[in-house]
């Protein structure tokens, strides 16, 4: 098998087109933001590979061309920010010192675990951007010297946790403004998160997206001053 | 046509992210600086809307496809996770549920306040009205 498909360029790229597409379709059908696509279709492609004794190596062969554009639609990200900019300068103050709150309380836990609990100091390095947005993370995590599937599992939880559990919780705090809860669902959650507030309303949705942006900024500035310390 | 123009354009302010994070030397990634020139480009009017919206909103339905890759890799670094899952789960799980409370909370206040000076300042309006 491997001989073959080693050979093919096609292979990684449709059976990860195919995948998706599953995982697409599962989520449409049962509408729940925590059945995230790109999860299912890892899922998938890992049980096809493992069934087939295909390596990784075989897959990336065809797949890497994929993730060459993560860059490029990354930067594309620029524009729901401008689009969204209107929301963010009717509370500039609230969004920005809220979501920096958040990020420095993120990292107090993170550099704390590693201080006091003695986590490995990897661990920490690869978690620490693990609430903002994938397009973000992976790339800081490789600045910073940390493993990407640490941050991959960290990111997933974050988010599906967030979808799960953020509304009840904000409640249970006295948390009940819908640009709070966007903002703190968005802040911790990144999109996974986000998908949850389009469920709840326009203002949610849009001050979870804003959230996400400028929480991966910060992190950006944060995650540097932090590695200083360690 | 217009999406091959829209594409080049959003490779182009790519390119340059990368260039700047090869220059200057901190840990920042270049997709990062890409995005916040091409968000400078687009608030002062240098670049139009038009000139990158279809393209860019393609490349943005499929972001979340384009990590695939990067998550099936995972089946091979399993191994490096191994005894630790359960700290990095766990402070995955606090960290999450405390940063969300964190931002969430800071909002509210923020909120609460503007809330309690529209009160006041409705209050003093309807004393002078009377």
């Amino acid at each position: 098998m491997n001989e073959f498909f080693s050979e093919s360029l096609l292979f990684g790229f449709t059976l990860s087109v195919a995948a998706y597409a599953v995982g697409v379709a599962v989520q449409q059908k049962f509408k729940k933001a925590f059945l995230s696509p790109l999860i299912i279709a890892m899922f998938l492609i890992i049980l096809f590979l493992k069934v087939f004794k295909i390596d990784y190596e075989t897959y990336d062969y065809g797949a890497k061309y994929i993730t060459y554009f993560i860059q490029p639609a990354t930067v594309c990200l620029a524009i729901p920010l401008y689009k969204q900019f209107e929301v963010l300068k009717k509370n500039p103050a609230t969004v920005v010192v809220s979501v920096l709150a958040g990020c420095i309380a993120h990292l107090m836990i993170m550099l704390g675990s590693f201080y006091w609990l003695q986590l490995d100091e990897t661990i920490i390095r690869s978690l620490l951007s693990k609430s903002v947005t994938l397009a973000f993370a992976l790339p800081i995590t490789e600045e910073l010297g940390g493993i990407g599937a640490i941050t991959i599992v960290g990111l997933t939880i974050a988010g599906i946790l967030g979808a799960v559990v953020g509304p009840g919780l904000l409640k249970v705090f006295k948390i009940t403004d819908p640009v709070a809860q966007g903002l703190g669902i968005g802040a911790a959650s990144h999109g996974v998160g986000c998908g949850r507030l389009v469920e709840l309303g326009e203002v949610y949705a849009a001050m979870g997206t804003v959230a996400v942006s400028v929480a991966g900024i910060l992190t950006v500035g944060i995650v540097n001053i932090a590695v200083m310390w360690m | 046509m217009k999406y091959l123009f829209q594409t080049g354009v959003i490779f182009a302010v790519t390119l340059i992210g990368e260039i700047l994070s090869q220059i200057i030397p901190l840990p920042i990634p270049g997709s990062i600086y890409g995005l916040v020139l091409l968000f400078l480009l687009l608030l002062t009017g240098i670049l139009k809307l038009k000139y990158v919206e279809g393209a860019g909103n393609f490349f943005l339905a499929i972001l979340p496809f384009l990590f695939i890759s990067n998550c099936v890799s995972l089946m091979d670094s399993m191994s490096l996770l191994g005894e630790n899952v359960i700290a990095i789960v766990i402070l995955t799980i606090v960290s999450t549920l405390v940063v969300m409370v964190v931002t969430g909370g800071v909002a509210q206040l923020f909120i609460n306040g503007k809330q309690r000076k529209a009160a006041k300042a409705a209050e003093r309006g309807g004393k002078t009205n009377e």
